[in-house]
């Protein structure tokens, strides 16, 4: 009955794993500005009339959004070896959050009233004032709980990046049971730590959608 | 190029066993969360407490940690001391990728069976159908449309988790990517080509889920049938977007 939990190599692990954890949240966060600011282009560029611009822009959203990202992560990472993988690994992680986030852009501003343009016309707004000052922060303000769930997912799919070599918290759990011969309390841990921070989290952002509804 | 296309054509054999893992785990993984989607979903709307907590507990537990550490949970944990349980690492997979979406579904079963008017299970209890009548009759016909569009998305996500499978001995599709890159020594020729192969995959399986998805909706009277669907070019996203 020993061997099933040692907390002796709990407690070694741990601070390994917190360590790993930062780097976690790290790629989460980075990954989340870039997906944030480039799925609003995107949507915006969507819009546009041009279809010269939207099919292939529109294809290739396509395309990263229905690919493994573990696949693009590691291809980016063969392809960019000059770079440092924790970077290739938030930037890939952000472009492919960035096709989720511009459909969830996109159903923000569709929301919007198709009063708010008239109006924007009626006051002969340039459209450039139009987005900023008008429909964006109609739109935002709409698209704020699926940007949190989009946070947690890909806070959930970092342990992608150990597999370019980037030590975040399942790496770290990973390196310490091939040393030990000790996986069950790395592996647990890591996960419960998972758990741990998704949990709130995602009880904060239901609280969110709720307050903004 | 044209030696690279060669190299490809002598590794079709792998591809086709690559293809046929990464299938063999989409549909075991997926037909395996469509039951714990239905367990846990129905779990989490009962009355009685002792099923509705332990619902609740399992799919919070799934959603929340990653699929990632389920997987190599499964796969490295699970032989050793205590549990001495050395599965397959098919099944590592399948398992792993049930529970993982089977938890997401839950709430897509969950949440769409809320959304079913309560005036429905009203008429139901009016006419005094029992308890699974009820469900299987009146409220899953009208619950199915609205989880299917959920379940597409779903299904799409599974199929690229599945690439993880690579990591745990299996000879799945993102295995024969590495395999072509090795081949061709051309990491873009290989990826580009892997990546398509995926696209291609999902294009299909989304084709068939919107296939299904019509049919379930004309079912409830929304809608064409399939038969007329397939008849004309796909115009049912198009007529969407006219009329809003």
């Amino acid at each position: 009955m020993n061997d099933f939990w040692n907390w002796d190599h709990a407690a070694a692990v741990l601070p390994q794993l917190i360590e790993g954890l930062g780097i976690t949240v790290l790629a989460t966060v980075v990954g989340m500005v870039i997906a944030a600011i480039l799925g609003l282009v995107v949507a915006i560029v969507r819009r546009s009339r041009v279809r010269a611009v939207t099919l292939p822009v529109g294809f290739l959203v396509e395309f990263i959004r229905s690919t493994p990202l573990l696949v693009q992560l590691v291809f980016a990472n063969l392809l960019f070896t000059q770079f440092p993988s924790l970077a290739v690994g938030c930037v890939v992680l952000g472009i492919h959050y960035a096709t989720y986030m511009s459909e969830v852009y996109r159903a923000g501003i569709d929301a919007v009233p198709g009063g708010q343009w008239e109006a924007a016309v009626a006051l002969d707004l340039p459209r450039s004032r139009t987005w900023r000052a008008v429909i964006l922060p109609q739109a935002i303000r709409n698209t704020l709980p699926g940007l949190g769930n989009y946070a947690i997912s890909m806070f959930k799919e970092t342990p992608f990046l150990a597999f370019i070599y980037v030590v975040e918290m399942y790496a770290a759990a990973q390196a310490y049971g091939g040393a030990n011969f000790r996986y069950i309390e790395a592996i647990t841990l890591a996960g419960l730590l998972f758990l741990l921070v998704s949990y709130p989290t995602s009880l904060l952002v239901r609280r969110m959608e709720n307050r903004l509804a | 190029m044209s030696d690279k296309i060669n190299k490809l054509v002598d590794l079709l054999p792998q591809l086709g066993q690559g293809i046929l893992v990464t299938l063999e785990l989409t549909i075991a993984g997926a037909a395996l969360a469509l039951v714990i989607a239905f367990i846990l979903g129905l779990g989490s709307r009962a009355r009685t407490r002792w099923a509705r907590v332990p619902s609740r507990v399992v799919v919070e537990f799934f959603r929340g940690t990653s699929l990632v550490v389920q997987i190599f949970w499964l796969y490295y944990v699970l032989p050793l001391p205590p549990f001495y349980v050395e599965l397959d690492p098919l099944a590592c997979g399948i398992i792993a990728l049930g529970l993982n979406y089977g938890a997401y579904a839950a709430e897509v079963v969950r949440g769409s069976i809320n959304s079913v008017p309560t005036g429905q299970w009203e008429a139901a209890t009016a006419l005094d159908l029992g308890g699974v009548h009820r469900l299987r009759r009146v409220i899953l016909p009208q619950a199915w449309p609205l989880m299917m569009p959920m379940f597409t998305n779903l299904l799409i996500q599974l199929v690229k988790g599945s690439a993880l499978a690579a990591y745990i001995t299996l000879h799945d599709l993102n295995f024969f990517i590495g395999e072509l890159r090795k081949g061709t020594t051309d990491t873009v020729f290989a990826y580009t080509v892997g990546l398509l192969l995926y696209f291609v995959f999902a294009y299909a399986l989304t084709l068939i889920m919107n296939a299904f998805e019509a049919r379930a909706k004309n079912k409830v009277g929304q809608g064409p049938s399939l038969r007329e669907v397939l008849r004309v070019a796909p115009v049912q996203t198009g007529a969407a977007e006219v009329r809003s």
